[in-house]
């Protein structure tokens, strides 16, 4: 039976499955839920200075967008950091930590962007037992109009200074929570690694409008008739998140740097991809708010039933196991060539793969009077849209090419040497293959 | 050999051997991975799931689908064998449609239920096609129990009883074990020798022994199996039937149906097994739908169900009592046998038309029929047993009986419906009672 335990940057939770910081880890009630469900660890809902706390919209906070049988792909909010009062977090974090000592508690912190406003919670955090905090430079919302969250996060300088002032007054793990609104996720990583953090989670959530209102010509979600952009997550941001993870990962200033793994994680699978990426371990918000805490339990035993299979002993056994494999384009090798291949027992003659290749692609395609449709491999680029638009999973699959035999559509024998841009005779910048 | 479904009297090879085959073939066919992913797909993976609690032995449907839709139909089988050792059969025969998927939200808001029987046979397979058992037994704790009878009940109970390291010895009066699994159930439900090869998977948790051929009663006596064992349990069914209580209902070719459907399930060759040209079937539960369904799929002529109530009343499920129209069975509501004619052999049933309050209504009507099934319920066939609660043996909650050490479930114990789901809940309660009672173990 694998081993789910997980150690990241020294603390300890049974599994590495952790509750996001947001509206699931509001409060000591859904935290205690949230343990007895089987959660790994939970990151607080975000805490903000002491005095009076922020305020909310009283109207929706939620937008969404489906897919087919309304099954949630996406969605956003508008909410903002915990409206509770500070020290009533801080006691019900102590609470439970103290009867929860074996899972994950970390503290997530919002507050000015300012030296003192930081010396002055940290003690009070280090307090609650917590095994080590977030600092939510992430949030694209409210809060990031009043110079905090993503305002923060989007200037490397300002991530490196907070995060500096951190390890300076707090002694436990130092997590920095990154946001996806900016255009080069290596740059806030590089300065919280040089700032000192000892990890950083990402993504937090994407600027987004999930809709408008064609009656009332309002954004969704609606208060009064406006709407304010909110942060998107959910499945439809997990390639979004699994970028950014990797090109962390792979980044040599970065690389090494322990990454928590935020963004759509829905099933174990979604997870086990994520370590691969480079994280020891996940965050998981919005599969817990669509279907309920209970997800857990899939999550663990899909996971368990996968290491298994594959022998891993342990989360470490598989973490990164990707990134090498995670290159820029210009090192693809040109010299792989595959062809489309339809199994005509499987295909069910939709024809969706002829109207795509047909209409928008190669013209690789032909459809005879009795709709059988075969690939013709003197037009095929491999291009792998006929295999995405199949409704039949494994119907029509991408062969690889025996190097030796001729590529019907350039006539050239397939090398079996690896060659790519770099040394390509088309590339003007081309340096002679080594 | 010549015989066709008009020809006269009880006889055998009325149909060819390719028309049984399509006949008795699976009733649902397994799904596919794709089909069983779009199937999957359906579920809102609802909190505190109705299905769930619908079902008799509290299997988590909610997360056994999630764990199929996420690609580990294994760990979906964990998920129900843990709570249902039987889960297999209980995927194919389980009246799902009176139980968990009657309560499905889709089933009573669209009237379309998610497949929770097919999706639950889909995983239980996949991992038994692996020949993988995923239960291992505790270490021996050195306590013996015996259980009487290897039906649905007594299997369970025995695998929870290995399970937590007791040694147990199953006795069956059969020569093969499975109970009504091998012997009562129509054999389009449950094909390919499954229920046997179930009960080899379910034997490898090991510290199971079987022993057949040994009849409660006859063979076994409760004092003895008390003096011998820790702890005793009986899950020894239903043996007998009731009478119809009818002049003629002696004649020959007025038979049980339980009977029936074990020689039918028994049988190597189907187009020797014999049957009549006209069938009358007495009764209004699933015995009586398997036993017809199966009579018109060896090629009787005309299959009727007499049944003493309404449609409303009959406890066969409106899905069964579709399957029997769909195959050609004529259902008589109202109707209660009241003399059997003919000389020596059946020729013609006659019943009184009755009205709901059961008053004869003046009405008679007449069937011919060369062979006649009692299906009206079956009765305990046994001495020596404990305290009885009307017809079957008393017990509280979790199974125990008037008699110390001793329990009992499945259809010959009080409570719960005489179904294979329910056998299995009841066994698998015995046995972990019967665990705590023997080591003081909580649950």
């Amino acid at each position: 039976m694998a081993d789910l335990t997980s150690d990241f940057v020294g603390i300890k939770s049974p599994n590495p499955f952790w509750l996001a910081s947001a509206p699931p880890t509001d409060k000591e009630y859904n935290v205690r839920r949230a343990f007895e469900a089987g959660w790994g660890g939970v990151v607080w809902k975000t805490l903000g200075a002491e005095g009076p706390p922020v305020v909310n919209v009283n109207g929706p906070r939620y937008g969404a967008i489906w897919g087919a049988d309304r099954r949630l792909l996406g969605l956003n909010n508008i909410e903002l950091i915990t409206d509770r009062p500070l020290e009533t977090n801080l006691e019900e974090m102590a609470r439970v930590k103290a009867d929860y000592p074996d899972r994950a508690l970390i503290a997530s912190i919002m507050v000015p962007c300012e030296e003192a406003a930081w010396k002055a919670i940290l003690p009070r955090v280090a307090e609650t037992g917590a095994d080590g905090i977030e600092l939510n430079f992430g949030c694209p919302h409210g809060m990031s109009e009043r110079g905090m969250g993503a305002a923060v996060g989007q200037v490397p300088e300002y991530i490196e200074m907070v995060t500096r002032w951190c390890k300076q007054y707090y002694d436990k793990p130092v997590i920095v929570k990154l946001t996806p609104n900016i255009t080069d996720i290596r740059k806030p990583a590089e300065a919280a690694r040089n700032g000192g953090a000892d990890a950083v989670s990402l993504i937090n959530t994407i600027n987004s409008i999930t809709s408008v209102n064609l009656d009332t010509m309002s954004p969704e979600p609606s208060i009064d008739g406006k709407g304010s952009h909110g942060g998107y997550c959910g499945p439809a941001v997990k390639p979004i998140a699994m970028s950014m993870v990797s090109e962390i990962a792979r980044n040599p200033a970065t690389h090494g740097l322990p990454i928590s793994g935020i963004g759509g994680i829905t099933t174990w699978r979604d997870a086990a991809e994520f370590i691969t990426l480079g994280c020891g371990n996940v965050q998981v918000c919005t599969a817990a708010m669509t279907y309920g805490f209970k997800i857990v339990e899939e999550m663990i035993s899909g996971l368990s039933q996968w290491m298994d299979e594959k022998g891993h002993e342990s989360i470490a056994d598989f973490c990164g196991a990707a990134v090498p494999n995670v290159t820029d384009w210009q090192y693809l090798n040109l010299n792989y060539i595959a062809k489309a291949e339809i199994n005509q027992d499987d295909c069910i003659k939709c024809g969706r793969c002829y109207a795509a290749c047909e209409d928008t692609s190669h013209q690789a395609i032909s459809m005879s009077e009795d709709r059988t449709f075969e690939v013709i491999d003197e037009e095929c680029v491999a291009c792998n849209l006929c295999v995405n638009v199949c409704p039949v999973e494994g119907c029509i699959t991408m062969v690889p090419m025996e190097p030796g035999t001729t590529d019907p559509r350039t006539n050239r024998p397939v090398e079996p040497n690896y060659a790519n841009w770099t040394s390509h005779p088309n590339n003007p910048a081309a340096k002679a293959a080594e | 050999m010549g015989h066709s479904p008009f020809t006269p009297g009880v006889v055998a090879g009325r149909q060819t051997a390719e028309a049984l085959s399509d006949g008795f073939a699976d009733l649902h066919p397994p799904l596919d991975d794709h089909e069983a992913l779009v199937a999957a797909d359906r579920c809102y993976f609802c909190h505190d799931a109705p299905c769930m609690t619908a079902c008799p032995t509290d299997i988590d449907i909610p997360l056994f689908i999630r764990q199929i839709s996420t690609g580990t139909p294994e760990a979906a089988a964990r998920t129900i064998l843990g709570q249902n050792i039987l889960g297999g059969m209980c995927a194919r025969v389980c009246p799902t449609e009176t139980l968990c998927e009657e309560v499905c939200v889709r089933e009573v808001a669209e009237g379309k239920p998610v497949e929770i029987g097919q999706l639950q046979r889909y995983a239980t397979d996949t991992l038994q096609r692996q020949g993988v058992h995923p239960f291992e037994r505790a270490a021996s704790t050195g306590k013996t129990v015996a259980v009487v009878g290897a039906g649905p009940a007594g299997l369970a109970c025995a695998h929870r009883l290995a399970m937590h390291g007791h040694d147990v010895v199953v006795f069956d009066a059969r020569s093969k074990p499975g109970g009504l699994n091998e012997y009562g159930i129509a054999a389009y439900k449950s094909v390919d020798g499954f229920a046997q090869a179930e009960v080899e998977w379910l034997l490898k948790i090991g510290g199971i022994e079987m022993q057949y051929g040994k009849r409660f009663g006859a063979d076994l006596s409760l004092e003895a199996l008390k003096s011998e064992f820790d702890a005793v349990f009986l899950g020894i069914g239903l043996g007998g039937v009731n009478a119809l209580g009818i002049d003629g209902d002696d004649k020959s070719g007025v038979r049980d149906a339980v009977d029936f459907i074990a020689d039918l399930r028994q049988a190597g060759d189907l187009t020797e097994l014999p049957v009549g040209r006209d069938v009358v079937v007495i009764g209004g539960g699933m015995t009586a739908v398997d036993a017809a369904v199966q009579a018109k799929l060896l090629g009787a002529l005309n299959v009727t169900i007499a049944y003493r109530r309404g449609k409303d009343r009959m406890p066969a499920s409106e899905f069964e009592q579709d399957l029997a129209a769909s195959k050609g069975v004529r259902i008589v509501f109202n109707a209660v046998p009241k003399a059997v004619h003919g000389n020596g052999a059946v020729r013609e049933i006659e019943f009184d038309y009755v009205s709901a309050d059961m008053t004869p209504t003046g009405e008679t009507l007449r069937l011919p029929a060369d062979q006649v099934f009692r299906a009206i319920g079956q009765t305990l066939d046994a001495d020596g047993l404990p305290e009885l609660d009307g017809r079957k043996i008393k017990v509280t909650d979790a199974g125990r009986t008037s008699v110390d050490g001793v329990w009992a479930g499945g259809d010959c114990a009080s409570g719960g419906d005489d179904l294979t789901v329910t056998a299995v809940a009841e066994g698998r309660d015995a046995a972990e009672d019967i665990h705590q009672t023997l080591t003081g173990a909580v649950r």
